[in-house]
């Protein structure tokens, strides 16, 4: 039991320590929600309007949802990296079990993700958002939950791709629609929305997500699709069983 | 009885018909051997012989297709968990993180191998010191030339203490200075603590400078296994080097009129093996001058290893060209780091 406690530990450090020594990943990371909220938020932002919020703060939650997408699904890379220089090797003979050794990687990645998003953070303060520290503090766990499902989901995608290419590409198929369709970028509710596309949200677990950052940074000022409590059961579901998956994928993994 | 048991847990590595096919393809073929404690055990062998496939069962990566093994008296399929607490691996190719420092490659092994947080800080330093990086620990491996790397690898092996260390071709791809720094470690490794090897190589120098016995495989079988001295003796006698402006005449001439068959000729030599060098060497020097071929030197050696493999395999190992560009593209990807 301890030995697999540390060797999750190892696991979860060493991904860590690569993600902050890797300045380049870091700088670059800043770069897509910036565009996204000063571009896209206040160009489009200039006819589009909800009642007591700007379209900057309804969609504040939406970049945050977006880039703990991203930068999760993306986290998968490391598995074939790993497999490329060898390293997955020396991981999978070791004695910790396939388990131990998915989680030590997932809740690395998902850390990661985290400081990505906190970084958005600190972008919504200095557009003027208006975030205080009790909302962020409260949006943390929130947003930890998102990532799990989804650095799940990116390591189990890369744990059947052979390379880098496959991989990038198999991503774009499952990044877009997942953002486009979680109500990030427009309100899913409301006339005007196509039953299909209210449905097919439905089954994106990002919606959810997106919708209970939502109640927790707008109050009382968002009328959300689900209570909070609905929400947060979605995505813990969603964890648990891309968990299993994800380890299911390590196990069978050579 | 109890004689028998105590026999058998002798033995730290027993394959009783360890067979694993690809398909249709036998990489291994009921393979019998049995290491003993504190030996270093080469398999030797060409590409593709079986060798890695070998490893890998033994250390509970590949399962076996039929047959079982034991490793420190742990099954490798049943109980692959307790083979794996006690062996240490040395890959082929590189399986070490670039992006994070000697030490830090070092710590992660001893954490994934549950070595005790009291004891990893001596063990790692203990472990620097025996494959002198001390002064490099804490720096980027990244920055650590291929021979350094690999010396990181074999010692990372070591951390947990393990009662069996398996390396796979320990040197392929590095220079020859590092090569024999890399043979030092090994041998001193033996010394120094309670530890068997087994390793492979298909460099022949490399299996008989380190190893205490020798199995040579080819297609998947043991072809042979015995000490380094004793494989070069079965040969019972000599090599005669000639080397003469037409050796392949040469050639043909010595096996139709002295009936000699074991030979080949290497860069522009020809190599025989023979019972008595010193009585055939005047025969052969009559033979060429009665024949027209001009003998430029003639020299009388002790037989290697490379003659003990041509004379069990029927093919020198060096026939096999794909091995260099095997070597090179692993030397390669050492340099990409």
């Amino acid at each position: 039991m301890m030995t697999e406690l540390r060797g999750l530990y190892t696991l979860w450090l060493r991904e860590i320590k690569r993600f902050v020594r890797d300045r380049t990943r870091l700088i670059s990371s800043f770069f897509q929600p910036l565009l996204w909220l000063v571009i896209f938020g206040v160009g489009f932002g200039a006819r589009f309007t909800l009642p007591g919020l700007s379209y900057q703060q309804y969609l504040f939650p939406g970049i945050v949802g977006q880039t703990l997408l991203f930068t999760s699904l993306f986290m998968g890379i490391s598995v074939i990296w790993d497999r490329e220089f060898g390293f997955m090797k020396e991981i999978l003979v070791s004695p910790v079990s396939r388990f131990s050794i998915f989680l030590g990687k997932m809740f690395g990645d998902s850390t990661d993700a985290l400081m990505q998003g906190t970084i958005v953070f600190a972008f919504g303060l200095l557009l003027g958002i208006p975030v205080d520290p009790l909302t962020f503090f409260a949006s943390l766990p929130i947003m930890l939950l998102i990532t799990f499902g989804l650095v799940s989901l990116g390591l189990t995608i890369a744990s059947f791709m052979g390379s880098l290419e496959s991989f990038g590409a198999v991503q774009t198929f499952v990044n877009l629609p997942l953002f486009f369709l979680s109500g990030a970028l427009f309100p899913l509710s409301g006339s005007g929305i196509p039953d299909w596309l209210r449905i097919a949200s439905m089954f994106n677990p990002l919606t959810y997500g997106v919708d209970a950052l939502r109640s927790v940074i707008l109050g009382a000022a968002w009328v959300p699709l689900q209570p909070l409590y609905v929400n947060l059961a979605v995505v813990c579901v969603f964890d648990a069983v891309m968990i299993g998956v994800g380890t299911w994928a390590f196990t069978r993994m050579k | 009885m109890l004689n028998r048991e105590a026999e058998q847990m002798s033995h730290v590595i027993e394959t009783h018909k360890l067979t694993k096919a690809f398909n249709s393809f036998r990489a291994v073929d009921a393979l019998d051997i049995t290491v003993e404690h504190r030996e270093i055990f080469g398999l030797l062998g060409p590409n593709g012989a079986g060798k890695t496939t070998t490893i890998s069962m033994l250390c509970t990566i590949l399962r076996p297709t039929f047959g079982s093994a034991k490793v420190n008296g742990f099954d490798i399929v049943k109980e692959a968990h307790k083979v794996r607490k006690s062996i240490g691996i040395v890959f082929q190719d590189p399986s070490i993180d670039d992006r994070l420092t000697g030490r830090e490659n070092l710590y992660m092994h001893a954490n994934l191998y549950g070595v005790p947080a009291s004891e990893q800080k001596e063990r790692i330093a203990e472990i620097l010191k025996l494959i002198e990086l001390e002064d490099r620990a804490d720096d980027l491996l990244r920055t650590y030339s291929g021979g350094m790397r690999r010396r990181l690898e074999l010692g990372r092996g070591l951390i947990h203490y393990p009662k069996v260390l398996f390396l796979d071709e320990p040197t392929l791809g590095l220079d020859p200075q590092t090569r024999d720094h890399i043979w030092k470690y090994i041998r001193e490794l033996k010394e120094a603590q309670d530890i068997t090897v087994v390793l492979t190589t298909h460099y022949m120098d490399e299996a008989d400078k380190l190893s205490d016995r020798i199995a040579i495989m080819d297609h998947g079988k043991i072809i042979v296994l015995d000490t380094p001295p004793s494989l070069k003796e079965t040969l019972e006698g000599d090599v005669v080097m000639v080397k003469a402006a037409n050796v392949e005449v040469l050639s043909e001439l010595v096996g139709k009129w002295l009936g000699l068959e074991k030979k080949r000729v290497v860069d522009g030599v020809l190599e025989i093996t023979v019972r008595n060098g010193k009585a055939v060497m005047p025969r052969i020097m009559e033979l060429a001058s009665q024949n027209n071929v001009y003998v430029e030197s003639l020299l009388l050696r002790e037989p290697n290893l490379e003659d003990v493999f041509l004379h069990y395999t029927g093919r020198t190992i060096r026939e096999d060209s794909t091995r260099e560009l095997y070597g090179m593209s692993a030397a390669q990807r050492r340099a990409i780091r």
